[in-house]
Order: C-alpha cells, then structure tokens, then sequence
C-alpha cells in the first residue's frame, strides 16, 4: 500500500513541480515564455510579439471540434479590446474602463475583481478601452486612461502602489498592456489628437519608481528637434499607443509612436516632425534612444505607428538577420535591422496613393492627392493598432488590412488648447451622404459596403514583401490576429465571426457567429492538458476548446 | 480658441459650405431660418454662430459623431431630437461636464465657442445643403400619393409597399437638397448599402430584393415579395448588387412645383416615437 501510495505521490511531484516554481512569474519565466507553451505571459505573448502559440492540440484537423466553454460578460458597454494573460490556470483579464479581473481559466468563475476609479477628467480620444496587464512576480501593472499605473496584487486584487503619469485633463491617456523587463514595468502614453507630447516611461516594479522616461518630441537641445520649426513640438504629438518589443540580446525595446499634432494639417507644423509616426529602440536600463526610423514624415493622415513591432531572426540573402516585420498603418510594409534600425525593404500591402513608393533608405516619396479628392489609405490606414501574428514556422507575416479604402482630407489651422482637440482638420468619405468607415461600429448593420473598404487578413512573405495569400472580408477587418505551431490561424473581425484558417493556404477551417464587433487579438493557453483559445467580441470574452472526448 | 475664420487657411469647400450655408438660410427660411428647430423654439441662431460652431465641430467632434452628425450609435445629432438634451441649457450642459460612464467627455471650450457649436449641432442638417425651393407639403402628399405614384414602391406610416425604403422619417434624416438629388439623379444618389441585389441559388431560384445587411459569408435582404430573407453565399450561384435602382428619375416627370411640393412633403415625415 505505500509503495502504491508513494508512486502516484512522485508523479503528482513531477506533475506539481513546473507550477510550484511557477509561483511567481520571474523576468527569467518572461525571457523563456516558450518554454511554458501552456501560459501567455505578456500582452502578445513572448518578447518578440509573434502572437504565436506553441501549442498544437488544436490543428486543421480537429478545429472543427471546438466549441465554446465558457463566456465573461463585461461589466461595461465599452469596447472591449483586452488580451487576457494566463499564469498557471489563472487568467487576468481587464474590462473597461480600468477593471482587472482574475478568474479560473478553465471555469470563467471569479476569483476577485479590482475596479479603478477613473478621474472625470479623463477624455481619451477613442474609446475608454484597456488592452491587458502585465505581471512580474506576485504582480500586476495596469495602465488607466486618466494616465495612471497601477500595482495590484495577483492574489487579492489590493493595490501595492498608483503612480500618476501625466494630466489626463490635457489628453494624456494609457489603454495599453505594459510591458515588464527585468525589473521595470515599461508603457506609452496616447493623446496624439489632443497635442500631448507622447513618452515611453519606465517604473521600477517593486516600488513603482520612475527609473527613465523618453519623451518622442525632443525639446531644444536634443537631437531631432531640428525636425521641428518654432514652438510646434510643444503640442508635437507622437503618442505611444500600443505595447512595445524587447529583445534581451541586444537590450533594446521597441516602441511605435503616433501622428504629429495638428493630425490632418502638416502646413501647421513644417519639417519632418521626428519622432512622430517612427519606431524607437531604447535602452531598457536606462530608456537611452539607440536608433529610430520614421515611417511617415511631416504626416498629413494620421498614419500613426501604431502597431506592435514584431522581431524575427531569420536568413536574408543567405545570413542570419536580426529584423524586424512592421505593416504600418500608412499602407507599406517595412523590414527593419532592429540592430541598428536601417532600412532593409518595403513595399504596399493595401493600395497606396499618397506616396509613390520608397527610396533607398525606406523614406516615402510623397504623392499628395489633389483637395477634394480621396487619398489611400483612408483615415483608419491601411492596418491600425490591432495585433499581427508572425508564425516560425511558415514564416509568414499576417495583418488584418482595410483594402481599397480612402479618404478625402483637409487640413485647417488650429490653435492649441489645453484639453481641446489638436487635430487641425477633417476628413470625410469619397462617397457622398455615407459615413467613413470609423474605428469601431458597434451596431449590427453593415452600412459601408464593398463600394467604401473592405476588410482582408493577409499573409505576407518578409523575404520579398509579396501577398501569399488573402482572406477577403466583406466588412473591414478589426482583429488581432493569434497563430499556433499547428499552422492555425485565428482572427476576428467587425461582422462578429471569430474564424480558424489554415496559416498556409488561407483556407477556412472553422467559424462561428459571436454577435459582436471582435476589436482585439485572440491568444490561446492550456490547463489540464487541454487546449483553449480565447477572444473578446462585443462586450463578452468567449473561451473554446475540444469538445471533451474529440481528440 | 480656434482662429477667427478669416484667418483660417480653409480649402475650397469650407468656403463653399459657408456660401451655401448663407443661400440656405435665405431659400429654407420657412423651414428652420434662424429658428431653433428643437425645444428651444424661441431661440435665436445667429448665421455667424452657426458658421463658427461648424468649424469647432469639425475640429472637435466629428472624429467621433462624424461629419454628419450620425456616427455615434443610437445619436443623430441632425435629427433635432436630442434624448439627454431637449434644450440649448441641457446641450450646453452635457458638452461641458460630458456624460460620466461614457465616451462622450467634458470640453472646456468658452461662452462664444459654446455658443457657435450648440447654434451649429441645431442647424447642422441643413448647414451643407444647397439652395431648395420648398412648396406646399400637402399638394406634395397629393402628388406623392397619386401622379408621381411614389406609393407603388414606398411605404409611409404604415401604408404602402416595403421594396423601397419606408420614408416615414425620411424628413429627419435627410435634407432638401439630398431629397432633390434624389429625385433627379436617382442612380447617383442611392447609398450603397441600398442597393438591388439578384441572387440565384444553387437550384436555380432567382430572388430580387433590396440589400438590408450583408457580410462575408451571408445577405440579408427583403424580396420583391415582401419576405425577409437572409441567404449563405455558400449557397449561391450568382449575387449580383445592382449599381442602378428602380426608382426613375423625375428630372423630365415633374414639374419644378411639383418637386417643390413632394419636398416639402418629405421634409414634414418626422417619423413616429
């Protein structure tokens, strides 16, 4: 009987020792994510933001089999554009405005919630939406639209400490996931369209001390302000919007910075505006600026860089690259030395009209479009904010696009004040009396149609810029997008459908009706040996997984 | 504060919407003028106000209500009918303090812009419009009704056809000058997502409707029958959206009093709460 006893007891061991060091998540657990294919870590799910699961359970064959496990409803009617993380069965999610949630991940029931109060004050310019946490330790880090950064505590949700980043009444506002290296919690703050000057902070973890902070509108003195002429970089804009990269070799992080401020009026604000529509590499320790590259200089669309930069190693031209993928709102995908952030290529992924193409240095040569008539990619770009997906294996790079998609701009001077919007302009559809397609439609009707944009996920070859596949959308396509090691692909989009398509061909495997708008990225996690895959649409977040018995 | 509009280096169609605006003022009159067309009936709008609210709209709401007033679900801002603010104090009051739990947040903006952009959001369905005359509603509702047979295809408070669109709001969702536009120059003026659609099914069934919604894999649409249908692409064999409608174009069909008439007609169809 003992020796019975002690045998299952030794296996139970073995089976509790990865949780029981697992305790607590280390920076070492977050430099090693893919070692723990069964928890999404960080906000695109390792360091490199691949938004790529290890997992292969769910494949091509079996896809069909998923079926929905359980659902949260939000406690709001907001947009709901957050990326859970999973640590050893527990998820942590956020609801709008700034609310975190901890709840069994194979059950959705609640362990403990923590609501933020958010200052009336607050206006950020495009929704009161959260994107995730990021976690370090036995804690989470919550970044809050009145420019707040919280410290909750993993196990009860009490706060460990609230650091005030910015004025949230001057348009300051944080909706993104941050992101942890080694011992700092590192975020951005929005509020390109109300004049802000945008940075990139760093916090130590532990107490919540600010450490460095780089601010992307360089002040006089600092190189790049020669981009700028007079007083206009005091209301410069470069919001940083969405969660940066980190590669721990080369001790870089990576950050997208938004549009200069006046947005659609660049007569207002002459020179090249560094470092508005641009990528920054910083030093983690000491948010020291190594390089940057700018994609849209003296921007007259609001073709913010918005978008995660993804890291991959791979072999160009016969050698290994340090590169990185990047399909920028402005229409071109670029690829990127992350080592010292030269251009390597780029070419149009959607169509392109108000640049004729590239130079040899990647700058934009500049087409303007006559007044009065339509420019592409329209107002919401060609991609935004929401995640793309880059798979190891097939190495492919997948966005969601709006395809043939424009805008007719004009700008108009504005003067700067405080809390007002800077945005120095409007926009409007090439179609009279019909609506631009917009950043979100929260109803159920399909007004814009074929003739305005169209949605598409695309999968791109880096190593020559071209589409190897498309999947067409009728509306506009506003999901992240989640690949896994079984050549799967998940996306979401504006209809509502949350799909599975083959990460090869484009085929699609699998779908089903979720009755919302689905405007953030899907990620997928495992607890007791079963795969599950999880997205927010509408105002639910909605977990599938094989029916039991199917595989 | 924003510039003066003399010093603004606006594009051509700012000055052309402001022209038009002014020829509005004197044509439609009768309509709105300078009367407020919300609670607020006594209320005074001065063309200046108005012209100036326009600007600060455009530069600091229309990201979110859109430039026709309509973006935001369940707010048309043109309609005149404003739940949380049926007057100009009630208007003031929510553009200043915002609506707590929602997007829509505070605006420090001072009195005379305050003032500009509630005269703007009272009179911003007619602020683009061009120049209409308007004649008598109900000549109009005879003409509509009988010689111009609009019945044979429309619906309007409750009677009537529904393959084309019912139009008993079409008054507060339209203005003179769009329902003008239409009447000439229908194909130019359809919206896409109105458009005609012919579907062939797999077994060869042929179904002609109005397109009332549609994605990636599927069509909605109401059939020449009056059914609601809604149809798997997958399912198909043929899906054509029609660029040309039905609907003729009264440019040689009506004389210029009967426009004016079946326009004023169209603008009195508030619609029914």
């Amino acid at each position: 009987m003992i020796l019975k006893w002690r045998a299952p007891s030794l296996l139970s061991l073995v089976l509790l020792i990865p949780g029981s060091l697992c305790a607590q998540v280390s920076s070492e657990r977050l430099l090693r994510a893919a070692d723990e294919p069964q928890n999404w870590l960080t906000y695109s799910g390792n360091y490199s933001s691949h938004r790529y699961s290890p997992l292969q359970q769910v494949d091509p064959t079996n896809v069909k089999n998923l079926e929905l496990k359980w659902v949260f409803q939000a406690q709001s009617l907001q947009k709901f554009e957050s990326t859970p993380l999973v640590v050893d069965g527990i998820m942590y999610l956020t609801q709008s405005p700034n609310d975190i949630l901890a709840l069994d991940a194979k059950t959705g029931r609640v362990f403990w919630m923590y609501h933020y109060s958010t200052s009336p004050a607050s206006r950020p310019c495009c929704g009161i939406v959260n994107r995730g946490v990021a976690i370090l330790g036995d804690t989470l880090f919550m970044a809050t639209v009145d420019a707040h950064l919280v410290a909750v505590d993993a196990k009860n949700g009490h706060v460990l400490w609230n650091n005030k980043l910015a004025e949230a009444a001057a348009g300051y506002a944080m909706t993104m996931a941050p992101l942890v290296v080694k011992d700092k919690v590192i975020v951005g703050a929005a509020g390109g369209e109300y004049g802000v000057r945008g940075f990139v902070a760093a916090f130590e973890a532990r107490t919540g001390k600010e450490a460095w902070r780089f601010t992307t509108i360089p002040p006089p003195g600092e190189p790049g302000h020669e981009s700028w002429h007079g007083d206009d970089w005091m209301h410069g804009g470069g919001a940083v919007w969405v969660t940066g990269s980190y590669d721990p070799a080369l001790n870089l992080t990576y950050w997208g910075t938004g549009n200069p401020g006046p947005d659609w009026n660049p007569e207002q604000r002459p020179g090249d505006n560094l470092y508005s529509d641009s990528v920054v590499a910083l030093d983690p320790d000491t948010g020291k600026l190594k390089w940057f590259f700018q994609f849209t200089p003296n921007d007259a669309y609001d073709y913010d860089s918005v978008q995660v930069p993804v890291l991959v190693d791979t072999n160009w031209g016969g050698s290994p690259r340090k590169l990185m993928l990047w399909g920028n709102r402005n229409g071109f995908f670029y690829v990127l030395d992350r080592t010292t952030g030269k251009f390597v290529s780029g070419a149009p992924f959607v169509k392109v009209n108000w640049a004729s193409g590239l130079d040899a240095k990647g700058r934009p040569i500049p087409t303007p479009q006559p007044p009065g008539t339509p420019t592409f990619p329209g107002i919401q770009g060609g991609t935004n904010w929401y995640s793309p997906s880059y798979s190891p294996r097939t190495g492919l790079f997948y966005l969601s696009a709006w395809e043939d998609y424009a805008t007719v701009f004009s700008g108009v001077n504005v003067e700067y004040k405080e809390g007002l919007r800077f945005t120095g302009g409007a926009n409007t559809s090439p179609i009279a009396g019909a609506d631009n397609p917009g950043g979100t439609r929260q109803g159920p009707i399909n007004t814009y149609t074929e003739a305005l944009a169209h949605g598409a996920v695309i999968a791109l070859d880096p190593q020559t810029g071209k589409k190897k596949w498309a999947y067409e959308m009728h509306d506009v396509n506003t999901s992240g997008i989640l690949t896994t090691a079984s050549d799967l692909l998940f996306v979401g989009g504006r209809e509502g459908y949350f799909q599975a398509l083959d990460a090869r061909s484009g085929t699609l495997l699998w779908k089903v009706n979720l009755g919302g708008e689905i405007i953030a990225g899907p990620m997928s996690y495992q607890v007791d040996g079963k795969q599950y895959v999880a997205i927010a649409a509408g105002n639910g977040l909605f977990v599938f997984a094989p029916r039991d018995g199917s595989n | 504060m924003l510039l003066p509009a003399k010093r603004l280096n606006l594009p051509q169609r700012w000055w052309w919407n402001c022209s038009v605006a002014c020829g509005v003022l004197v044509y439609l009159g009768a309509l709105w003028g300078p009367v407020g067309r919300a609670q607020d009936r006594a209320v005074q709008y001065a063309p200046a106000d108005i012209r100036y609210g326009a600007q600060i709209y455009t530069a600091q709401c229309s990201a979110c209500h859109g430039v026709n007033g309509d973006q935001v679900n369940g707010v048309d801002l043109r309609s005149g009918q404003l739940r949380r603010a049926p007057s100009d104090t009630d208007l003031r009051n929510v553009i200043t303090n915002g609506i707590p739990g929602t997007v829509m947040p505070p605006f420090k903006f001072d009195p005379p812009e305050l003032t500009g952009i509630v005269a703007y959001i009272r009179n911003m369905r007619d602020f683009d419009a061009r120049a209409v005359t308007l004649g008598d509603a109900s000549r109009g509702q005879a003409w509509f009704e009988g010689a111009g047979g609009c019945t044979s295809c429309h619906r309007v408070y409750g009677k009537g056809p529904r393959v084309a669109p019912d139009l008993s709001d079409i008054g507060a969702i339209r203005t003179a000058d769009i329902l003008q536009r239409t009447l000439l120059d229908p194909n130019g003026s359809i919206l896409p997502m109105n458009r005609s659609v012919r579907v062939v099914t797999r077994d060869g069934k042929v179904i002609n409707g109005r397109r009332l919604n549609e994605d990636t894999y599927s069509v909605q649409l109401i059939d020449d029958q009056e059914h609601l249908l809604s149809v798997a692409k997958a399912d198909l064999r043929e899906y054509t959206v029609t660029k040309t409608t039905n609907m003729p174009s009264y440019k040689d069909k009506a004389s210029a009093q009967d426009l004016a008439d079946v326009i004023a007609y169209l603008l009195s169809l508030k619609g029914l709460r």
